[in-house]
């Protein structure tokens, strides 16, 4: 019983927490790659302009992290738009490659400002420890923790709400599906286009802000975390975001449940090699399986 | 002066002219059908009308406005409907989803249409819920088709909506399709199927290797053995 | 001679030296992109193995890690390369079938995990330190002639290198690539070998970069790490080959000279600011780095000298 405590307490509710960092992040990724085409390598900076925006709020006005977290993602959403219209735009009718070229720019870009603006010190929202909370018969679970799993979930809802029921939601999976047939269809795709701008920031503002909550603020918070979010996104299929909220949760406990002693009383996998899980896994299901977990499309 | 009209379209994809001069007009009212062998540039055409391959000579107007090389999605918004050959639904979406995308432009009119199109074709109302790409290749055709008349086109053009379906099935989509023409909406088909098609056309074209080769009324065509032979299967 | 001419001078050479290095793996990239069209964006996975085995086997011996061997550098160069090919040909029999940002991913996902293994395996590669005890070849001759006389090999290695693929360009190889780049089934209906020809390229555009990494280690005298970022390697060389144009071996050049000027050579102008800007300046430079890479593939999508196919020798 201690023991299932333990791995419940250490390892799985942790893997949760960042299980949800990695699927807010993916799912945008996803929806960018389904519907403009092309791998996004600067949405790991977009994530890290939201956490820093967030620590402007926390620093200069005094409020809470979660507070701030809304303006964070209104301020990351209209990043993604902006760096849309000025980058990415003259290359709508460009093989995507190009465009992956024009992000290893953006990403300069978007990173430079940050470190400029903020500096690049290592950062902490608030400081001090807070004692996790007690559950029942033994389990335990850390106060950020359980607000990361809470907020995603209520994000994951209205996700699911915007994909499903809202006239532009549909008209996203519909281009994502079939851009030409959209255009037929008469879907003004450039709006479909911003408001898959508007989704991506501002989740990938979440995704930042969790991220700097769970460990710490610096330059490459984001950036660090965007092999992992396109395993997820891989994971679960290009173009599904359910898929990609899946594929986020599995990579991050898979990441956290493989430093376990499952064998003996080493770690399974050593804490440093935990990323390694994570491009493992994409590497084996871009190889073996590209279309991912739920049948998703290769581009 | 006729509903859509068409003239001395040149194009065809990244540089190379598939399209050497093709001229078509189709009256509001009418139901014209282009036929023509394989590769003939007939869904060229259709794409090239509706602004989805550029035009490099010629042009194209819809009631008197010249709408050469416009983006799709404000043909649609000048009445113009469009089921191509090929991916003509979205797969992953259910029927309901299919047909509501058709009326993005026109989501005031969404629920009326709609019960118009299951009207029209039964079977979507009992299939509403399930995904485009689990219905069978009919039941696809009629959705593609019900997801064009969403936005109550003026004009519907139809690329080979029969195409692998069964006599009777197809047959079925020729009546719809002139119901749909009775009610006062011009139609642009192309059918490899070109007897029956003719059957139910005014008027039809004849392409070859991306040219205009016979043109007449449906009973001069069907009547002219040159054709006879050549493209409707003797 | 003068102090402040000296410091000069130096700065000079080693503005040089570097572009020398990173025009070898512009070089590389460009075997791999320009030839052959393949998006390999684990530069840094291949820049690093060259790099670690050449500390590994010119260093001298030492308890905490393997080796070193305490080798003449000029013999670990081929063997760093060798090493490089090595790794590159099964990540390539595995990864080429994927197409385009596939491929990207797949091959920074293999690049991330070898600089994982470099940077945790204490006995290989002394893990997080690193090791700083490279010798550099011509060092004996003293600042700033052994600096000179560094500075000329590297251009050396460079100019093979280069001369190597304008050849490689216009032979039937090259042609092949191109054909196989342009139109994969075409070039395989009459005939090609793709996945071979395709193997080749990765394979040797690796060795390439194994020999940049074997080049900046001895520059550097050491490696670790910080010095295998993907930012300073896989991304900056990106930026490099596209500014320069890629499929243009001298645009390869251009670009690695061009965005290294920009990248550090204006350190020289912002050293004059004040000190607090001084920090921030490094920066400043990323930010036009990045702002020039996204016009220039705007403006001239082909990069400054665009590819030129050579002349047509049959039809
Ligand atoms: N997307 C495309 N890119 C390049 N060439 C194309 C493309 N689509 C069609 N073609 C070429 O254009 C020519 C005409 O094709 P098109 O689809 O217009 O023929 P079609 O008359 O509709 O034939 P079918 O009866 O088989 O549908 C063909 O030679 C075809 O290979
Ligand atoms: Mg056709």
């Amino acid at each position: 019983m201690e023991a299932l405590a333990d791995f419940v307490n250490l390892y799985f509710l942790p893997g949760v927490a960042v299980g949800c960092i990695y699927a807010l992040g993916a799912v945008g990724i996803s929806l960018i790659f389904a519907i403009l085409r092309f791998a996004h390598f600067a949405h790991g900076d977009v994530m890290t302009f939201g956490a820093y925006v967030a620590y402007s709020l926390v620093a200069s006005l005094g409020w809470s992290v979660y507070l701030a977290l809304p303006i964070a993602i209104i301020a990351a959403a209209f990043l993604g738009v902006a760096v849309d219209r000025l980058a990415y735009k003259p290359f709508r009718k460009s093989p995507g490659i190009i465009v992956v070229i024009a992000s290893f720019g953006v990403m300069l870009v978007v990173r430079s400002l940050i470190q400029l603006i903020w500096g690049v010190d290592v950062l902490n929202y608030e400081t001090g420890i807070r004692k996790p909370i007690e559950l029942f018969g033994g389990f335990r679970i850390a106060q950020k923790h359980i607000i990361i799993i809470l907020v995603s979930v209520i994000i994951a809802a209205g996700l699911h709400w915007f994909l499903s029921r809202s006239r532009m939601g549909k008209a996203m999976r519909a281009m994502s599906d079939d851009a030409d047939l959209a255009r037929i269809s008469g879907i003004d795709t450039e709006r479909v286009v911003r408001w898959t701008w508007l989704i991506g920031g501002g989740l990938a503002a979440a995704a930042g802000v969790f991220a700097g909550i769970n460990s710490k603020l610096h330059p490459s918070v984001g950036w660090d975390l965007l092999l992992p979010l396109f395993a997820a996104a891989i994971l679960g299929g290009i173009g599904k975001p359910y898929g990609a909220i899946v594929g986020g949760l599995a990579i991050g406990i898979a990441q956290e449940v493989a430093t376990y002693p499952w064998i003996a009383d080493m770690p399974l996998v050593p804490p440093a090699y935990k990323n390694a899980v994570a491009f493992f896994v994409m590497v084996c299901m871009l190889i073996w399986r590209p279309t991912g977990l739920f049948r998703g499309r290769v581009l | 002066m006729a509903l859509l009209e068409a003239k001395g379209m040149v194009g065809g994809y990244g540089g190379m002219d598939i399209l050497n001069g093709v001229d078509l007009a189709v009256d509001a009212h009418e139901v014209v059908v282009i036929i023509g062998a394989n590769g003939a540039g007939k869904s060229t055409a259709m794409k090239a009308l509706f602004g989805l391959v550029a035009l490099r000579a010629g042009q194209v107007s819809l009631g008197g406005k010249d709408i050469t090389n416009a983006a799709p999605n404000d043909l649609v918004a000048l009445g113009m409907g469009f089921v191509p050959q090929e991916r003509n639904v979205f797969r992953t979406m259910t029927v309901r989803e299919n047909l509501e995308m058709g009326a993005f432009l026109k989501p005031a009119a969404q629920t009326r249409v709609m019960e118009q199109v299951f009207g029209l074709f039964p079977v979507l109302k009992e299939k509403a819920d399930q995904p485009a790409g689990e219905l069978s290749g009919g039941q696809r055709q009629m959705v593609a088709v019900g997801r064009a008349l969403m936005t109550e086109p003026k004009l519907l053009m139809l690329d080979e909506p029969t195409a692998g379906l069964s006599p009777l099935m197809m047959e079925q989509i020729f009546e719809r399709i002139v119901a749909i023409n009775k009610e006062g909406i011009g139609i642009l088909l192309v059918e490899q199927n070109a007897r029956q098609a003719l059957a139910v056309a005014h008027r039809g074209y004849v392409l070859a290797t991306g040219r205009n080769r016979f043109t007449g009324t449906a009973e001069a065509l069907l009547g002219n053995p040159e054709i006879g032979q050549s493209f409707l299967g003797g | 001679m003068d102090q402040q001419f000296l410091g000069l001078f130096m700065y000079a050479l080693s503005l040089a030296t570097m572009f020398g290095i990173y025009g070898v793996l512009c070089l590389g990239l460009n075997l791999q992109w320009g030839f052959a069209g393949l998006f390999n964006a684990g530069i840094a996975g291949f820049f690093a193995v060259g790099a670690y085995t050449t500390a590994i086997l010119t260093s001298p011996e030492s308890p905490h890690y393997l080796g070193g061997f305490g080798w003449p550098p000029i013999l670990a160069m081929p063997v760093a390369m060798l090493l490089s090919g090595l790794i590159a040909w099964p990540v390539g029999r595995i990864c080429l079938g994927l197409k385009g940002d596939y491929l990207a991913m797949a091959t920074i996902g293999i690049s991330e995990i070898i600089r994982l293994v470099l940077k945790n395996e204490d006995w290989l590669a002394n893990g997080t330190m690193g090791i700083s005890t490279v010798p550099r070849p011509f060092e004996s001759l003293g600042q700033p002639w052994g600096n000179v006389a560094f500075l000329a090999f590297v251009l050396v290695v460079m100019l093979i290198v280069y001369v190597a693929l304008e050849r490689a360009w216009i032979s039937p190889w090259g042609r092949t690539m191109r054909a196989i780049r342009d139109n994969e089934l075409a070039a395989a209906a009459i005939g090609k070998d793709v996945v071979r020809f395709r193997l080749e390229a990765f394979v040797i555009g690796a060795a390439v970069m194994g020999l940049g990494g074997a080049l900046s280690a001895m520059y550097f005298k050491f490696i670790g790490a910080s010095a295998t970022e993907p930012l300073l390697t896989t991304f900056l060389v990106w930026v490099m080959l596209i500014i320069g144009g890629s499929g243009n071996n001298r645009g390869a050049l251009l670009g690695a000279g061009l965005v290294w000027f920009i990248w550090s050579g204006t350190e020289l102008l912002t050293n004059r600011l004040p000190a607090e800007w001084i920090t921030r300046s490094s920066y400043m430079r990323a930010l036009l780095i990045g702002v020039l890479l996204i016009v220039v593939l705007q403006r001239f999508a082909k990069g400054i000298l665009p590819e030129r196919p050579p002349r047509r020798i049959d039809r």
